[in-house]
């Protein structure tokens, strides 16, 4: 499966993706490959699940015939960002993609001893657990910006443990991340949990948000096929707007 | 890979929108309003324990935006005038987002205002104060370039406050070391098209469709000076009057609509070369003196006359009346 967590020495940073995709360089196109990869598979796995209503069998297959096309550059030599977000036009191209296999129904599964190790398990499970009364589009949307903050967290989390930060995350996970029913520790708890002094807590989790907002942002920016679009999907995620 | 609930996405994403305030005199208290690059909150000032406003930076890995932002600050500091929100502090924070700090204003938005003031001798005197900083502006060498009533504020003691400078330009390098040079050199590269009503995004035409200079709508940064404000004035008045559909500008008023006309001509050639020759119309507008805007017919000047000099027309007139009826009735 791709790892996310590489990217952080990833060294297309500006135009990201999108040129290094395009790039002649085979090792710079096969990261930003992986880092698309990384960012888009699970959203375009259960939005197949739940547009088209594939069994998890077939959605698996075509996300795996998907991120082959991805990775054979067959889909972004169209793509224009100045017409559309690489998201939307990622969702596109999967609808465009399982037209063309109905249609050819046919086809050979061209991915049948080399598929991309990815945790279809994983994501079925969370598939499962989805609002029923969103649109397909709402929920892909709504899939993209989870993933987006899963990778970070995850990034977050190799970060930690190289820098000898280790607590830092246990702390921004059992205080941000762990309570979904209201259920949250207080700033005592973690610190007798932690041996630290509440300031302590309070430093560690300030400095843990802080980088996860940077590495928030730099997986959006590797996600982003250009600086506007870096800049509009920053706004609308982190965004300030609370409408 | 750890699965996040929809309270925990909510959550992080609240999160994130916080300005990370540690290490700063400053409490952030809530979000107030967005701009195209910046969020503007209500924070505490823990040390002067007061409320102050603070506007910050959206992302944090922009130069050109944080440069943006910080010309900003350094425009606000250069310009001290009841009329301009004064600026208190600028920095980074921890985040790495750059901010800066200043007074925090209560009020409305002159769009919001301008129902609760149906009289158009009322709106033309408040149009007077709002050309007070923007003379004062021009004056040490900065146009504002996005003039607009969403960026004009009233006070709840009736103060006019002109906000957002983002866009501010310096004419020349009179009162701060800023380089416009290079800021003129940064529009030039930028694609024509412009942004939306509302916000000031960077990386096209900056301004906002409507109340922008034909000059301005072109990018033509060569042209761009105080008659470009100008403009951006007479389309504040233009909203003060009402547009001719709606029959605000009557035949009665039609010096004012000459006056929004002239500042708001195509040509900057053929505008008013000055806020103060704008100002000096306005005035004389309020006090029923002839307008350089408009050439009015004998019987205008005469109505115009009567109005202004009504009292002591009516007391002359009172006085010939009845002295020709005392003359009339003591005849023998």
């Amino acid at each position: 499966m791709p790892n996310p967590a590489r990217s952080d020495d990833f060294p297309i940073t500006r135009h990201s993706v999108l040129a290094a995709m395009r790039s002649d360089d085979p090792a710079q196109r096969s990261r930003a490959t992986e880092t698309i990869s990384a960012a888009y598979w699970k959203p375009i796995y259960k939005y197949v699940r739940l547009k088209w209503n594939l069994p998890s069998e077939d959605a698996q297959d075509f996300t795996q015939e998907f991120l082959l096309r991805l990775i054979e550059n067959e889909f972004l030599q169209s793509f224009d960002p100045a017409k559309a977000r690489l998201r939307t036009f990622m969702r596109t191209c999967a609808d465009r993609l399982f037209l063309n296999q109905v249609r050819d129904a046919q086809r050979q599964k061209r991915n049948g001893g080399a598929a991309i190790p990815l945790d279809f398990d994983e994501a079925e499970q969370e598939f499962a657990k989805r609002s029923k009364t969103m649109s397909p589009e709402q929920y892909f949307e709504k899939e993209c910006v989870r993933h987006l903050l899963a990778l970070a967290v995850e990034r977050l989390r190799t970060k930690c443990d190289s820098s000898g930060k280790a607590v830092h995350f246990q702390v921004f996970h059992d205080y941000d991340l762990d309570p979904e029913s209201g259920t949250r520790s207080s700033y005592g708890t973690l610190a007798r949990k932690y041996e630290l002094s509440a300031t302590d807590v309070t430093n560690y989790l300030a400095w843990a948000r802080r980088k996860f907002r940077a590495c928030v942002l730099q997986q959006l920016r590797e996600m982003s096929a250009s600086d506007e679009e870096f800049r509009r999907e920053a706004k609308a995620i982190l965004g300030i707007d609370p409408k | 890979m750890k699965w996040l609930g929809d309270g925990t996405v909510d959550r992080l994403r609240a999160n994130m929108q916080v300005p990370d305030l540690s290490g700063t005199r400053y409490r952030a208290i809530r979000y107030v309003a967005g701009g195209g690059m910046a969020a503007i909150w209500l924070a505490e000032d823990t040390v002067l324990q007061r409320n102050v406003a603070l506007k910050v930076l959206d992302a944090d890995d922009s130069p050109e935006l944080a440069s943006r932002l910080l010309r900003e600050a350094h425009i606000l500091a250069a310009l001290e005038h009841p009329g301009i929100v004064p600026v208190h502090d600028a920095g980074t924070l921890q985040d790495g987002r750059v901010f800066y700090c200043m007074k925090y204003v209560e009020g409305q938005r002159l769009d919001e205002f301008l129902p609760s003031v149906p009289s158009l001798v009322e709106r033309v005197r408040l149009m007077l104060r709002i050309t007070e900083p923007v003379a004062f502006a021009h004056a040490r060498g900065i146009i504002h370039r996005d003039l607009k009533p969403e960026n004009v504020m009233i006070g709840p003691f009736g103060e006019v406050l002109v906000m957002d400078w983002g866009l501010g330009k310096l004419l020349s390098d009179r009162s701060t070391q800023l380089a416009a040079a290079s800021l003129d050199a940064d529009e030039q590269q930028r694609s024509p098209g412009a942004t939306a009503p509302g916000s000031t995004n960077h990386g096209s035409v900056l301004g906002t469709p409507g109340y922008m200079a034909p000059e301005q709508l072109r990018g033509d940064v060569a042209r761009m000076d105080q008659r470009t404000d100008i403009y951006g004035l007479g389309a504040i008045l233009s909203v003060m009057l009402g547009s001719p559909a709606e029959g605000r500008v009557t035949r009665g008023h039609r010096p004012i609509g000459a006056i929004r006309a002239k500042a708001m001509h195509p040509d900057p050639d053929l505008r008013y070369g000055t806020v103060e020759a704008l100002t000096a119309d306005l005035a004389n507008y309020l006090a029923d003196s002839a307008v350089s805007a408009y050439s009015e017919s004998y019987l205008e000047r005469l109505a115009r006359l009567f109005h202004r000099h009504r009292t002591a027309v009516i007391l002359i007139a009172a006085y010939l009346v009845m002295r020709l009826l005392f003359i009339l009735f003591s005849r023998p």
